[in-house]
């Protein structure tokens, strides 16, 4: 479906073990501050926050004994740039399985970047209820935020140029499990400017 | 970039579409669906965009379905019955168009006696031009909302036998379903007297003069009102004769397969061509067809209106 995008991999910031050992410990900093698990909600922003927010749930299950329930949110619909684009974007639902009145919710995404991805799964959020509070937990923090937003969990935090992509690699979605980052000029004859600006090695 | 999954500026009819079109139509609808059930109904997506109903025809469903889809998706809109507007007074179609579309809207959503209607303001109009049933010709959002139920109770509509049956003469329904089914690898047989089949249909599907035999097996039936308001003529001798004859009744539908779904597009003419006792009935499918109407016309709205300008 996607065709190759223009970006070549710079440098692996996570292998598997590395990505597994994470979700583990953000696992246990999400029960050390909710020993009690019954009032929590995992609510994975899509497409990769959803794998992501199943794992940690799954994590917590073998760490506490009790599963807090997982609901997918899809943030289209909410987007502030919907009608500029380009063509529309799939649309794959939204599913909260559970009321999230009164919870404490954990929202869950892979890369925390300029924060409007964020800005609309909390007013999607708010539309399905009350909740006590809302908590975010992301895989990595790359920085540059347009909005008053930060993660209250983060696997890992860098720091990254804009150009920069940082690309989390998922079993359930990409086949692996692995974190990249990425950058611009994939070309098969590499450009003279590009080699001027970034010498090999 | 990739491409868009629904690469048209209008939606005119499902003639023209791929079948891969229609799919993602179909999936649009089906992943909004859950925005119907959400305690607060409304996603702020097509905020700022206004959308004109213009009705020349009397609709029930149709109009709600799309007043209900727009406000879902905070477009604003308004509606305009002919019979409370200039048009009494003479203005044509393209004067009526072109003043609204003086006022700026994204989309007008047509439904008008006249078959071509649509299209003709598509060519005249920047706004998209969304076809709510012209004339005898196309009724698409009609056609993708049965097709919507049928894949959410089938599982699928490949490979689906699907019986037609009734004023397949003035039925725009009808059209619009033969078009999208058989691009879909439906199998479609078409039910109904002689004088209510317009020449050369056989062309689109078969045809047979016999219910029995069209819903023998079929894993659903879809019943098309009796058109009397269109009727200029003696199409059959009585009603009491049609509901005889063509009528389904529950010892027809026991011809077909045992999880047969019945839809019909409504308004129904209960003891005409359907009986009561199976609109009524556990193979009804008829409610469902309403409220996937919402969602199949908020899939449409969002498709078109969503997304930066699409190619034509």
């Amino acid at each position: 479906m996607a065709k190759p995008a223009p970006y070549r991999e710079r440098q692996e910031l996570m292998d598997a073990d590395r990505l597994s050992r994470t979700l583990s410990r953000m696992a246990h900093e999400i029960l050390e501050r909710h020993p009690d698990l019954r009032g929590t909600v995992l609510v994975g922003v899509r497409t990769r926050g959803v794998p992501l927010a199943r794992r940690l749930a799954a994590r917590m299950k073998e760490a506490s004994g009790f599963e807090p329930p997982v609901g997918a949110l899809d943030i289209t619909l909410y987007r502030d740039d919907l009608t500029t684009v380009g063509p529309q974007p799939v649309l794959k639902g939204t599913d909260i399985p559970t009321s999230i009145d009164g919870k404490t919710v954990v929202l869950v995404d892979d890369v925390l970047f300029t924060g409007r991805t964020v800005r609309a799964a909390l007013d999607e959020l708010i539309d399905f209820g009350r909740p006590a509070r809302i908590e975010l937990a992301v895989l990595v923090d790359r920085g540059h935020r347009e909005l008053p937003i930060h993660a209250d969990y983060a696997g890992k935090t860098l720091t990254t140029t804009r150009e920069e992509v940082v690309q989390v690699r998922l079993e359930e979605e990409d086949g692996d499990d692995r974190v990249v980052l990425l950058e611009r000029g994939a070309a098969p004859r590499p450009r003279t400017s590009a080699r001027k600006r970034r010498p090999q090695r | 970039m990739t491409p868009a999954a629904y690469p048209h500026r209008h939606l005119l009819g499902i003639e023209p579409l791929e079948p891969s079109h229609i799919t993602a139509v179909l999936d649009t609808a089906e992943a909004l669906r859950e925005v119907l059930d959400r305690p607060i109904k409304k996603v702020p997506a097509l905020r700022g965009k206004t959308v004109v109903n213009l009705f020349y025809e009397a609709s029930t469903r149709t109009r709600a379905s799309f007043e209900i889809a727009e406000k879902v998706l905070s477009a604003d809109s308004l509606s305009i019955a002919t019979s409370t507007s200039s048009v009494q007074k003479g203005e044509t179609l393209l004067d009526t168009a072109k003043n609204l579309e003086a006022m700026n809207p994204d989309m007008i959503v047509l439904r008008h006696a006249a078959s071509g209607a649509p299209h003709f303001l598509a060519r005249h109009c920047r706004s998209a031009i969304v076809n709510a049933g012209d004339g005898a010709h196309e009724h698409p959002t009609q056609a993708l909302l049965d097709a919507l139920t049928l894949r959410q109770k089938k599982g699928r509509l490949e490979g689906l036998r699907v019986a037609i049956v009734g004023d397949v003469l003035h039925s725009r329904v009808a059209r619009s379903n033969v078009w999208l089914l058989t691009k879909m690898g439906a199998e479609v047989i078409l039910c109904a007297p002689p004088t209510l089949l317009p020449p050369g249909i056989e062309a689109l599907a078969p045809v047979t003069y016999r219910i029995e035999e069209a819903v023998e097996g079929a894993d659903a039936i879809m019943m098309l009102r009796i058109q009397q308001e269109r009727m200029t003529g003696g199409y059959f001798p009585t009603v009491r004769e049609y509901h005889a004859r063509f009528g389904l009744t529950e010892e027809r539908v026991r011809r077909a397969k045992r999880d047969v779904l019945i839809l019909h597009p409504g308004p129904m003419n209960r003891g005409v061509e359907i009986a009561s006792e199976v609109a009524d009935g556990p193979y009804s499918v008829i409610l469902d067809q309403v409220t996937n109407g919402v969602a199949v016309r908020m899939a449409v709205l969002y498709l078109l209106l969503g997304g930066s300008e699409a190619v034509a």
